[in-house]
């Protein structure tokens, strides 16, 4: 079976990649560049170009879909294009080349509502209620997919949540970078609990869903390590593994959410070739709990993550040394 | 003809293709409309959609004049209303069965239709109502009020003010849209003559034109004998529970449940639709669902009965102490019941005085043959003052003689005695007391304050004498001086009327019948012991108030409120009489035994058990108060072996230890044992105190206000048992490590912390011990069984086991879920009515036969007779024979009791309990009981106390550790990494967090009892991101 690799230059796209390879899997990857992996076979392309597309899933028996914006700024226009957009076109094209297995890779975000989250499962996307372009256009992009899950056409939605490990630019770099120039705050002293993945997890769990499309369509599961954590000791975690110090100081949360939209709006006006250091989103997800029910992903899937955080971060810590 | 609104599932059921089991008729009360009861109506058809076994039917009336129904001009009368509703009931044709369904006054229209249609009638519910007006009462102040009748039509016709009145005592208040709902057929004037002429239709007296039928219903329902149900609000301006009591002398039979905090509108304030439902399902079908068959004994192996006041009877001339109170309270003697201190003489010796009663440097001391004399009189004395067999009467007397001569006596009159902890506090207390009902309240003044400002019912009797002012302030009528007093002269006019009775009956002996022949001769035989001994009579020979039998109800013990308010606990003579055997044998207490009594449930039994019982000098409202030289003087007092004490007096003991001399180690050195009742105590306090006391075996007992004693250890065998387990645990580690090397991730599949908790020994005598164990969501639906290393809720049975809860039938039932003893399996225990059956049995309608098929089936296992089929099948004769042949006896088959408790057995038939059902943390790998790694974190140097919860949705949830530091923490704060490691290391459990705070929560009662309930939730909010409560 060929299965096609969306967004596979990046973290997660590659270890799915790796993954679904090292399962006997035949892979094509789709992303603008070269994936740089070895085995695989690499269709260029951009979402946003029809034709790149249907040349992408000629002859592929899956999908698993990866490619994104992923941004906390931007103009919507541009995630709309590729997240939105861009999933509708590839729909269309898998669905024409007599695609059977359709995974799409969303994010718990598409489903969060700025609240806490404890010890749910997996809720309807919901675009009108998401907090941010990204998650917004994620959520439409969800029920794009779902709406066109059919028998012969079997689409799972799969949502790791926070995936980091080794190598990580999106959330371990920057999380050291701040730390490093002393300028990691805890909001309100790191106290709500929150669930990650380590990567390895969230590519196996990925291709699990691959694995078990034609019993599990049309679903959605939240993917994680099932092992929250305040984001105290994530934080302290990670930084003691890069060999930085910890957070130092703590920021009330309500502060830090006003703050970042603050922020937000400056950074959307003037855009700015780096990330904003706080945005109302950020602040949300780093002062509420996030963390989900388990069990039906784990049963469903019939999938349990292999590698345990502790043992995550002491790769983390092996890879810094390195370095 | 009139026109009715009424509500009628009858067609939604047609729909589902179900046909109805029942009819369940409702009817409102005033000023509301069938709105009331909306909730029945769809839980009725969601239960047949959903394929239930019963089928309901549910037609709810607006009353004419009322609701939605015609307005006719017409006022009509309680009578006309019964008239009125059954013929609607005929022109609808409705057949049986019918479950009545009431609330108000509509109650009471509602039992007029049941006692009017037997042919139909099944069953009768009611909430909050009343069908007497007891006359020595006045009428609710609330009522009075809109009685008056310038008031009248003002408030309820002309304006909206007692609609909106009832509207706005719901707890908690009623949501807008309903509210307006309940208003809207009440918009005009015009629309609401008929709350007027409704409120004016109460019967307020005989001269009132409903009171005859009021009186004709009242006193149908008194002979009704098919199931009832009363929910009850308790919080009701107008149908104060004394309605309540009414309701249930008249329908002993009814499943009574009082929900706390509800009120008049009690259906609005708790979800009463799905409880309807389970009574209905419970009461109506056929025992289908054959309760778990126990491997145990089916009967229990019965104790002799021995009265509870027969070792006073026994030792009526006995002058050595019974009774010694290291400090009473008030020195002044002449305002107690017991005399002034004649002898002078110090402790021990003391009871030799003339008196029997010594007072001297705060000590008392009462002999037994003063106590007994005493108990005789305030018997005869509270008989005189009307307190009859079966009158409730809360003691509100710490421990000590007056508390004890006062419980015998209103034993032996048969009295029940109600008695609940000032430690439950006030608000607490008054919630028993006020619950219970008490037709006499006996108290010391600040309790008597507090009856008197909280309005607690019941003739108050103080237990010291006290200014008249004062009296006549707390609404005081006698002392118990004065109840002794009475009582003596009572005996001693009796005594001048037997005397020459007997004179003439040893005359005409012959003459007399049977009966009165052996009357005359007991007398006869009281009399002249009195005259032996020259003054009052010594022995309980002289009253002449018939002895209770054994299954009477003997007394409400109060639960500590832990979870929830406190629940009565109502146990009979014969149960009490089972726990005084099992304490004498247990530990082998008797004649002699000197007794240091800092545990009150047991203290109490001392004059039972024939100890002499000394109360030490400490705050029985907190037994941290109780020191070392407080036990010593006291064990001193009567050479005490015996001491029994909460573990906090135990730890307050140790504690206090350091300061005693020589001489008094001494006397601590003479315990022969000691017992800790209540929570378990670490093995390293047990051991230190060991140390204070080098001879006695030190017992650490399980049980519980529902069994007070159901397994013993000592703590050698503890030492024993942690030992062994730990061996096992550690070989069992070994395996598990091996087998987890060859799965690459174990983290899951298995409940990973070994099971431990603290171990509590086996069964004792005659006791039963099962588990039902637990499922994914921590819910106790295991069988019971002895499965060696099965974690569940504790199921316990005994003869002394508590007979039932009372008033609360809903906790009776789940107490007793998925056991033989359970409601469903045994029936509802009903009194008599087994002639009305027969009746009623001529019903034309199927269902109805079916009905009263099962019906008579289960009364008849109910009944007395062990010919035909048990419903358990196993059936002990001579057990039944002993038995009393008395109305609404249960057989004395095992009851069982769900303890709420989980724990496991080990393999040598130990049990080892892991906390409470409700704190057990259901995570996704498994269940995880938190006494195990609690104690494990606790032996974290840094670490004091240690709390595991968990939080989350049931199912999934994430454990916590809380910890308080032996250094005690400023405010609450993560844990360091280091102690989040060595946390999780030692426990064996994946804490989430580990949260340090200054200090654990624990409940109001037991000092070391952690309120792991309320922490939870507290831990949720923190590890939410939310700001938490005051922990």
């Amino acid at each position: 079976m060929t299965v096609l690799v969306t967004g596979a230059s990046g973290m997660l796209g590659r270890a799915v990649a790796v993954e679904v390879l090292d399962q006997g899997y035949t892979v094509r990857t789709f992303q603008r560049g070269v994936s740089g992996l070895t085995g695989v076979e690499d269709a260029r392309g951009s979402l946003t170009d029809a034709g790149d597309v249907r040349r992408a899933v000629d002859g592929v028996e899956a999908v698993i879909h990866l490619a994104a914006k992923v941004s906390m700024a931007g103009r919507p226009e541009d995630f709309t294009a590729v997240n939105v957009e861009g999933t509708r076109t590839l729909l269309a094209a898998a669905r024409e080349a007599g695609v059977g297995r359709f995974v799409m890779v969303s994010s718990p975000s598409v489903a969060h509502a700025g609240l806490s989250v404890a010890g749910d499962d997996a809720l309807p996307a919901d675009p009108g209620r998401a907090r941010g372009e990204y998650a917004r256009s994620k959520a439409a992009a969800e029920l794009l997919a779902l709406a066109e899950d059919a028998p012969a056409f079997a689409v799972v939605a799969v949502r790791p949540h926070i995936v980091w490990g080794p190598g990580d630019t999106q959330l371990i770099e920057r999380i050291v970078d701040r730390s490093r120039r002393g300028r990691l705050p805890l909001l309100s002293g790191g106290r709500a609990l929150i669930d990650t993945t380590y990567i390895d997890n969230a590519a196996t769990a990925i291709v699990a869903a691959l694995n078990h499309a034609v019993t599990v369509h049309g679903q959605s599961y939240v993917i994680t390590n099932g092992e929250p954590r305040t984001v105290a000791e994530l934080l302290d975690g990670i930084c003691r593994a890069a060999g930085v110090p910890g957070p130092r100081f703590s920021v009330p949360a309500r502060l830090a959410r006003e703050a970042g939209g603050m922020i937000e709006a400056v950074w959307n006006r003037r855009p700015h070739a780096d990330e904003p250091p706080m945005t109302r989103f950020l602040a949300e997800q780093l002062s509420t709990s996030h963390w989900y029910d388990q069990r039906r992903t784990r049963a469903d899937l019939h999938w349990q993550p292999t590698v345990t955080l502790d043992e995550g971060l002491e790769r983390l810590r092996a890879w810094y040394h390195q370095a | 003809m009139r026109t009715w609104h009424l509500l009628d599932n009858a067609s939604e059921l047609a729909a589902a293709g179900r046909t109805p089991t029942g009819t369940i008729l409702c009817v409102h009360g005033n000023p509301t409309w069938s709105y009331l009861w909306r909730s029945v109506l769809s839980a009725t058809v969601d239960a047949a959609r959903s394929g239930s076994t019963q089928v309901w039917r549910v037609i709810a009336v607006d009353q004419l004049e009322m609701g939605f129904s015609e307005r006719s001009g017409r006022t009509r009368t309680l009578a006309q209303r019964i008239a009125d509703l059954s013929s609607l009931t005929a022109e609808l044709g409705l057949e049986g069965p019918v479950v009545t369904l009431g609330h108000d006054w509509g109650g009471v229209v509602s039992l007029g239709w049941a006692v009017d249609h037997p042919q139909l009638l099944a069953g009768v519910m009611l909430l909050n109502t009343a069908v007497h007006q007891p006359e020595e009462f006045p009428l609710p102040a609330a009522l009075r009020l809109v009685l008056t009748r310038s008031l009248l039509a003002t408030s309820t016709v002309r304006t909206t003010a007692f609609l909106d009145t009832t509207l706005a005592i719901a707890h908690p208040a009623l949501a807008p849209d309903v509210r307006r709902a309940f208003r809207a057929p009440y918009r005009t004037t015009a629309r609401r003559e008929g709350i007027g002429a409704f409120v004016a239709d109460i019967p307020v007296d005989a001269s009132h034109v409903s009171f005859d039928e009021l009186t004709r219903v009242s006193a149908g329902v008194a002979r009704l004998s098919v199931p009832a149900l009363l929910l009850w609000g308790p919080r009701d301006p107008v149908f104060s529970d004394r309605y309540l009591g009414d309701l249930m002398a008249r329908m002993p039979h009814a499943a009574v449940t009082r929900f706390e905090n509800a009120g008049h509108l009690v259906g609005e304030d708790v979800p009463v639709a799905p409880m309807i439902l389970q009574w209905l399902a419970d009461e109506f079908s056929m025992p289908a669902a054959e309760p778990e068959s126990v491997h145990a004994p089916a009967v229990v192996p019965a104790r002799e009965y021995r009265a509870l006041w027969a070792t006073l009877e026994e030792r009526a001339a006995d002058t050595s102490a019974a009774v010694v109170e290291m400090a009473p309270h008030g020195s002044n003697t002449r305002s107690s019941v017991w005399p002034r201190n004649r002898s002078g003489a110090g402790a021990g010796g003391s009871a030799q005085g003339a008196g029997g009663g010594s007072a001297t440097g705060g000590i008392r001391t009462v002999s037994w043959r003063l106590l007994a004399r005493r108990v005789t009189e305030l018997a005869a004395g509270l008989e005189a003052l009307g307190v009859k067999k079966g009158d409730r009467v809360s003691l509100l007397v710490p421990p000590g003689a007056d508390l004890t001569a006062v419980l015998y006596a209103c034993l032996r009159i048969g009295a029940v005695v109600v008695v609940a902890d000032a430690g439950l506090g006030v608000k607490g207390l008054s919630r028993a007391v006020r619950g219970a009902r008490p037709q006499h309240v006996i108290g010391i003044e600040s309790a008597l304050a507090a009856a008197r400002a909280l309005g607690w019912p019941g003739q108050k009797i103080s237990a010291r004498t006290l200014s008249r002012t004062l009296a006549s302030a707390l609404g005081v009528s006698h002392s118990l001086a004065d109840v002794a007093r009475i009582g003596r002269a009572t005996l001693r006019a009796a005594d001048a009327a037997d005397s020459a009775r007997a004179a003439q009956a040893a005359d005409s002996a012959q003459s007399t019948d049977g009966t009165r022949a052996a009357d005359a001769g007991r007398v006869a035989e009281g009399t002249r012991t009195t005259q032996a001994r020259g003054e009052n009579a010594d022995g309980f020979a002289v009253l002449r108030v018939a002895v209770p039998v054994p299954d009477d109800t003997a007394a409400i013990l109060f639960t500590s409120g832990s979870t929830g308010p406190a629940k009565g606990v109502v146990y009979t003579h014969r149960q009490l009489s089972a726990l005084v055997e099992l304490l004498r044998d247990r530990f082998d207490i008797g004649a002699g035994t000197g007794l240091v009594a800092g545990f009150a449930p047991f203290a109490l039994l001392g004059p039972a058990l024939g100890a002499t019982s000394v109360t030490p000098d400490m705050n029985v409202t907190s037994p941290k108060t109780l020191t070392a030289a407080a036990v010593v003087e006291a064990a001193r007092a009567v050479q005490a072996t015996v001491v029994f004490a909460s573990p906090a007096a135990l730890t307050n003991v140790l504690a206090t230890s350091g300061a005693l001399t020589l001489p008094q180690r001494r006397v601590l050195g003479r315990m022969r044992t000691v017992l800790s009742a209540g929570a378990p105590l670490p093995v390293p306090l047990l051991e230190r105190f060991q140390s204070l006391v080098p001879e006695a075996s030190i017992h650490t007992p399980y049980g519980m206000t529902e069994g007070l004693l159901m397994t013993d250890i000592t703590l050698g065998e503890i030492v024993e048992a942690e030992h062994q387990a730990e061996t096992e645990r550690e070989a069992e580690t070994r395996v598990a490590r091996a087998a987890r090397t060859t799965h690459a991730s174990g983290t899951t599949d298995a409940p990973s912390a070994a099971i431990g908790g603290v171990c509590v020994g086996r069964p004792v005598a005659g006791v039963e011990i099962r588990i039902s164990a637990l499922d994914e969501l921590g819910r106790a639906t295991g069988s019971l069984e002895q499965t060696a290393g099965v974690t569940g809720e504790i199921v316990v049975s005994a003869e002394h086991l508590k007979d039932h809860y009372d008033q609360l039938w809903l906790t009776d039932r789940e107490a007793t879920r998925g056991t033989p003893s359970a409601a469903h399996a045994v029936g509802a225990t009903r009194a008599g009515g087994d002639q009305v059956e027969g009746e009623q049995a001529e019903g034309e309608h199927a269902d109805r036969e079916q009905l009263d098929g099962e019906r008579a089936h289960r009364e008849q296992a109910d009944g007395e007779q062990p010919d035909g089929e048990h419903v358990q099948g196993e059936q002990e004769d001579a057990e039944q024979a002993n038995r009393e042949q008395t109305a609404g006896q249960r057989p004395a088959s095992r009851r069982w009791h769900r303890t709420g408790d989980v724990g496991h057995f080990d393999t040598r038939g130990r049990l080892w309990v892991e906390g409470r059902l409700v704190h057990v943390v259901t995570t996704a790998a498994g269940i995880l009981t938190p006494v195990e790694p609690e104690q494990r974190i606790e032996r974290l140097g840094e670490v004091r106390r240690a709390a595991v919860v968990g939080v989350g949705p049931k199912g999934t949830q994430q454990p916590v550790a809380i910890i308080e530091t032996a250094k005690r923490a400023r405010a609450v704060s993560l844990g360091e990494t280091a102690l989040v490691a060595e946390v999780r290391k030692v426990s064996g459990v994946d804490v989430v967090a580990v949260l340090v705070v200054p200090e654990l929560p624990t409940d109001v009662r037991h000092n070391s009892k952690i309120d792991r309930t309320a922490l939870a939730r507290w831990a949720a909010e923190l590890l939410a991101g939310r700001r938490p409560g005051r922990l």
